[in-house]
């Protein structure tokens, strides 16, 4: 088992004008489960195959450990990258499906059927390694893949949107096993997704990446109470934290007809305006403040959504989502009034995006 | 089919095809009818695959989620504008549903390449390890193909391919490409670890014929067989690729790596050549292509017309003579028009007039390269067009047939082939 560094590790594609990931900094520990996240582009797969190997380094360096891995091959990376192929071998037991790269590797008899019990034990598995693939359920297939690379005892694991070839249900299963099955095993991993939510319920730490620059790295926790921008804080958590800017105003910031205190240290910086975030669990009906007309009222039972649009100094229309007590929620058509819960509102810079304050 | 859950199908697709719709849809793949079935060997897949005749044709249909289906064809699509052996998409469908309203799997559709055998079907009671090696050796020529293009596999076997026969040998087409990414070009990385896959899944497929005792083989000889792609793809892609340095006066041997490739059925797109400071030392780096565009080439340069291998062969040197004279950085159509003048035509004039219809044109100056190629290997130096040419009509030519006459010639007047060996 190994850590991973990203040491200023940037990827220039040929003919690209700016990297595809700029400079990355990031230190997985030891048994740590990162996830990398972010849209579509943010240069997430990009890092992962600059880790595996696949991807050249073109600047800064990439290490295992203590081990400089920038310009070692795939193979000898002693890394693996999960679920690349989990075609199963029909004529071959559950045990040789699992085993048959040790064989290949040249690795001893008894030393292969130890470390296949063993990953047959964590992966519930142990009473079909004799059986053939065909007798399989679906999902206990897609662990037999699972142990493929268990059983190769690599420092890291890889995994690249491992489960978006598997259906709804299967996937959300999937993920609780995965996740369960790493803490057990304890080997660091590396795993990207498009996927906030994923993300947020299987990383020990989130990195969040977008245009090749990382954003931040945390828990999904501090992730989710302390985004260090306002992109971090928009991509993160669903449904989305509400961003309104607003005009500063001494001692606060204007909420409709009240203002909302800020400390005057935090504005003194800031140019006429604030971008004020805040999650749909952290504004309450009130009589006063951000007027909002419901447009769409989503009943969970003990919660409900409210889908409303605020109509702003400048007319614009913006959305507002908030969370409400699911037996008294306010009726579709109506306006009401919400302000968010004092202490449970993010201060963004207008221009850089960048958090203002703790 | 009148079930209601035809209007919410959705189908994409380059050209109609009208009669997807009588297929069942709203049953999932694995529990299709008989009737609907095509009889044909199927391959190893993590996912269902059937195949289905629909009036003459035969289509291989995949299930698999929505975004996936849809990634794979818009790069089957791709793989073959690019010309790379693969199967031809055809459709996808989405929105499926299941007769009891519950959602179905996204399907993918190519058509099914007549001829083509998955590996497993290459045989019938047992696996000849010659013939596993055959299939080795095509798969890395297709693996060298795709790395070429800058198609990136990421699952590279022997299942996910298929396999055509070829004058003894096998030629090998892409099936699968779901994992594959296209790029530009693609590092070293990228291409060893899809010549590492292939060789441990290689392993794992033979391992598997073995189980089912087709392939009588111990763990060496099955190793053996999977390394195969190691050292036959490291190899094709050496000759195609590195560049080679040499003395300025050994010009020859330009036209001998051409000549390497060639014989490997590649055809050289492009030779960017440089040469050092003081110029005596040449450098090449072929970037090659596949068959058919050098007759296009060669008509729009220089408005010859000439067979492909006779236009590949003009090409050729006319990128020599580019290089020669230091021309590289030119318009290609200027350089073209100084080599007819100053290579082509010359060529043709010094053939004396009673001799000129012997050998057309094009194939006139090919013959003429081939003749001075040979000069010039025996003397170890380039002999140069001149002295080729001279020798070439005094020794060559006048044993030579008219082939203008023969062309002429009434078919009917020519003997009928041997009714005994039809």
């Amino acid at each position: 088992m190994a850590t991973v560094t990203f040491d200023k590790a940037t990827r220039i594609y040929p003919g690209g004008d700016k990297p595809a990931v700029d400079a990355l900094d990031l230190h997985v520990e030891d048994g740590e489960f990162l996830v990398l996240v972010g849209p579509s582009g943010c240069g997430k797969s990009t890092s992962l195959r600059m880790l595996a190997g696949l991807e050249d380094v073109n600047g800064g360096r990439i290490l295992i450990g203590d081990r400089d891995v920038t310009t070692v091959p795939p193979k000898d990376r002693d890394i693996a990258m999960v679920f690349q192929n989990y075609a199963l071998y029909p004529h071959m037991t559950v045990a040789d499906n699992m085993g048959f790269a040790l064989k290949i590797a040249g690795t001893p008899k008894d030393e292969i059927k130890r470390r296949v019990q063993e990953a047959a034990k964590i992966l519930d598995l142990e009473q079909y390694l004799t059986r053939k693939p065909k007798a399989l359920s679906g999902g206990q297939r897609q662990r037999v893949a699972m142990g493929r690379a268990i059983v190769r005892q690599p420092q890291v694991f890889l995994m690249d949107e491992p489960l978006s070839n598997l259906d709804a249900k299967l996937r959300v299963q999937t993920r609780t096993q995965i996740a369960s099955l790493q803490r057990r095993l304890a080997v660091t991993t590396v795993y990207v997704t498009h996927d906030q939510v994923e993300a947020m319920t299987m990383g020990d730490r989130v990195a969040v990446l977008k245009d090749g620059l990382l954003q931040q790295v945390d828990t999904p926790r501090r992730m989710y109470d302390h985004p260090n921008n306002v992109f971090v804080a928009g991509f993160i958590g669903s449904p989305a934290m509400n961003l309104l800017t607003l005009d500063a105003t001494d001692g606060g910031l204007k909420l409709g007809d009240t203002v909302h205190p800020v400390e005057r240290s935090l504005l003194s910086g800031t140019g006429d305006k604030v971008t004020l975030g805040v999650r749909p669990e952290d504004l309450e009906l009130s009589t006063s403040g951000l007027p909002v007309q419901v447009d769409v009222v989503e009943e969970l039972g003990a919660d409900a959504y409210i889908y409303g649009s605020l109509a702003q100094a400048g007319g614009e229309a913006h959305q507002v989502i908030a969370r409400v007590d699911g037996r008294r929620p306010p009726e579709k058509g109506s306006t009401v009034h919400f302000t968010p819960k004092q202490g449970h509102v993010h201060l963004f810079d207008v221009t850089s995006g960048q958090r203002i304050g703790a | 089919m009148s079930t209601p859950t035809v209007a919410s199908l959705q189908i994409t697709a380059a050209r109609p095809y009208p009669d997807l719709l009588d297929l069942p849809w709203d049953v999932p793949l694995e529990e299709w009818p008989e009737e609907h079935l095509a009889a044909l060997p199927r391959g190893i897949s993590r996912h269902v695959v059937r195949f289905v005749k629909l009036g003459n044709r035969v289509l291989a249909v995949k299930e698999t989620n929505a975004p996936i289906a849809h990634r794979e064809y818009r790069m089957l699509r791709l793989l073959n504008r690019l010309e790379v052996p693969s199967v031809a998409p055809v459709a996808v469908i989405t929105g499926r549903v299941g007769r009891d309203g519950e959602p179905l799997n996204a399907v993918l559709i190519t058509r099914h390449l007549q001829y083509s055998l998955p590996y497993r079907a290459l045989y019938s009671q047992m696996l000849r390890p010659d013939t596993a090696k055959r299939a080795v050796d095509a798969l890395a020529v297709l693996l060298v193909k795709l790395h070429l293009t800058g198609f990136y596999w990421g699952d590279v076997s022997l299942s996910n391919a298929l396999f055509r026969r070829d004058a003894g040998a096998f030629a090998a087409y892409l099936v699968d490409a779901e994992t594959g990414e296209l790029y530009d070009e693609l590092s070293p990385g990228q291409r060893d670890y899809d010549v590492d896959l292939a060789r441990t899944n290689i392993a794992g497929e033979l391992m598997d014929v073995v189980a089912s005792e087709a392939l009588d083989a111990d763990m060496d000889e099955v190793l053996a067989i999977a390394d195969r792609i190691v050292s036959r793809y490291h190899a094709l892609w050496a000759e195609l690729t590195e560049p080679e340095s040499f003395e300025r006066g050994d010009r020859w041997r330009v036209e001998a790596r051409i000549r390497r490739l060639n014989d490997l059925g590649f055809d050289v797109g492009e030779l960017a050549i440089t040469t050092d400071i003081d110029g005596t030392t040449v450098r090449i780096e072929p970037k090659v292509v596949d068959a058919g565009h050098h007759s296009r080439r060669l008509l729009r340069l220089t408005g010859l017309d000439a067979e492909e291998n006779q236009a590949r062969r003009l090409l050729n040197d006319l990128d020599s003579y580019t290089a020669a004279n230091g021309r590289q950085g030119e318009d290609e159509e200027i350089v073209a028009h100084d080599w007819v003048a100053d290579v082509f035509e010359p060529v043709q004039r010094a053939v004396p007039r009673e001799m000129r219809g012997k050998v057309e044109a094009a194939e006139l100056f090919h013959e003429v390269l081939e003749h001075r190629w040979y000069l010039s290997e025996r003397a170890a130096h380039d002999v140069g067009l001149e002295e080729a040419v001279n020798s070439y009509v005094v020794g060559v030519l006048p044993n030579k047939p008219d082939e203008r006459a023969v062309l002429g010639v009434d078919s009917r007047s020519l003997p009928a082939a041997d009714p005994d060996l039809y």
